[in-house]
């Protein structure tokens, strides 16, 4: 088991979308779809319903805990009343994230998938949204502008970043069948946090699981990660030695 | 309909056929509020729910109190308004439902703390202030009104009616404010210039609680 996610949204296609996407990372984690509202027998029509959040989250509770997470206004406020009409050691498990809908939900599932707790799972979700900071685009919109040239990164030499100290890099070959997916990425994200440095993987911000993924990494691609400040070395060696193991994955 | 001096369970109900009148008939007005400055879906949710509600009450067993009818009106329009009014109404019946306990009839007193009952459910839920061009904007000086006509020794009925009279002119107050909350404060400065949907649909149902009593309304 896992933590559960209810994706609430004002319509049933955005939240069935959004089930859709994380479901691609996080394909052992309940995600129930919890868009738009009744109207009559015909297709639902945009808005939220109480009855349709209720009926989520009852289908998404488990041992593990359920988040929550909402799109605009009275999506939010549609959610805050199912939580409050709930029995206490009910509520006590569920949890209501402040988060953008999309980024929150998928870094919210990855962390599910990974094993993490409510907590963790809540703050994934929560944090998710710094992931795309605007100056957090630019690494993002170079990779983009990098790939049909194959790779030819100009940006990084010039970034203010780079007169912390030397930049240090080094390039592997991904083993593992699954390639850069969304357990690698969070063990990447996740051990290059702590360290001082900046640290980019193929032109993307490494400290960050959304933009890692996003990456789409398959097996025999190359990951060449340039890190620069005082713990530049051990960002490389922690990068390295991951992937040359294939993360622990079957190659 | 009869004058009613007293708030009974029947007055409960009256206020319920009368709000779902006067909404079905103001439906396109507070849609069109609701087209220039939000989603356009203000005037239709809230018809939708109060025709569910009128059905509901039709169908099942006569209620017992007032408060059980509030009640049965939160859980309806919950269920089927949809819009940012399902949860916020919903919530203003629910806080009135508990402000009324079991009694079975409603006094000047008990009327004023239903209002702020309700209206402090409101703002709970939706967190907004007054002048931020929202229902606040009704409800606040509605029961501000309320409180000092029954502290004032007015009957029932008047403590309405002086609800009703503020909250009309709370919602034809926002008129010239830019909205802080909702969808509305995305357009910013673009949202001056027209009534709050929520705030006139506030007056709607608060003159509906007077008229269902007997009260005088301006």
């Amino acid at each position: 088991m896992s933590v559960s996610l209810v994706v609430v949204s004002h319509s049933e296609k955005i939240a069935e979308g959004v089930v859709e996407l994380a479901a691609q990372m996080a394909p052992d984690v309940v995600l129930v779809a919890a868009g738009g509202a009744e109207d009559g027998a015909g297709p639902a029509r945009i808005g939220t319903s109480f009855d349709r959040v209720q009926a989520a989250l009852g289908q998404a509770s488990g041992a593990d805990g359920v988040v929550v997470l909402t799109d605009l206004g009275s999506a939010v406020m549609t959610a805050e009343m199912v939580l409050e009409f709930l029995e206490p050691e009910a509520r006590a498990s569920v949890r209501l994230a402040q988060a953008a809908l999309v980024e929150g939900a998928v870094a919210a599932a990855v962390q599910a998938q990974g094993g993490g707790t409510l907590d963790e799972v809540v703050r994934a979700a929560e944090r998710a949204v710094v992931s795309v900071r605007p100056e957090e685009f630019e690494p993002f919109v170079s990779h983009a502008a990098a790939v049909p040239g194959g790779g030819a990164s100009t940006g990084a030499a010039d970034a203010p970043g780079a007169s912390a100290g030397p930049t240090v890099s080094g390039s592997w070959t991904l083993p593992n069948q699954m390639g850069l997916h969304a357990r690698p990425a969070a063990t990447l994200a996740t051990g290059l946090t702590d360290l001082d440095a900046e640290v980019t993987v193929n032109g993307v911000d490494g400290k960050s699981v959304m933009l890692l993924m996003s990456l789409g990494l398959g097996q025999g691609r190359t990951v060449t990660v340039e890190a620069s400040g005082p713990d530049a070395q051990a960002a490389v060696d922690f990068v390295g030695q991951a992937v040359r193991s294939g993360f622990g994955e079957p190659a | 309909m009869t004058m009613a001096e007293v708030l009974d369970t029947g007055w409960a109900v009256r206020w319920m056929h009368e709000t779902a009148r006067v909404v079905a008939e103001n439906r396109a007005l507070l849609i069109d509020l609701d087209r220039v400055i939000g989603d356009a879906d203000h005037g239709e949710n809230l018809d939708r729910g109060f025709s569910a509600v009128i059905a509901k009450l039709d169908a099942g067993e006569a209620l017992a109190t007032p408060a059980a009818v509030l009640k049965q009106v939160a859980m309806t329009l919950m269920s089927t308004v949809g819009g940012a009014a399902g949860p916020l109404y919903g919530t203003a019946f629910l806080r009135a439902a508990a402000s009324l306990g079991d009694a079975g009839e409603i006094d000047a007193g008990a009327a004023a703390a239903m209002i702020r009952a309700a209206r402090d459910g409101i703002v709970a839920r939706g967190k907004a202030e007054v002048g931020d061009k929202t229902m606040v904007d009704a409800w606040t000086p509605a029961t501000e009104s309320a409180e000092t006509a029954a502290t004032a020794g007015a009957t029932p009925p008047e403590v309405l009616a002086a609800a009703a009279n503020a909250a009309h002119a709370g919602a034809v107050a926002t008129e010239p404010l830019i909205a802080r909350k909702g969808r509305a404060s995305y357009l910013g400065e673009r949202s001056a210039g027209h009534q709050d949907p929520g705030a006139v649909s506030t007056a709607l149902i608060l003159t509906a609680a007077a008229a269902a009593a007997g009260g005088e309304v301006a």
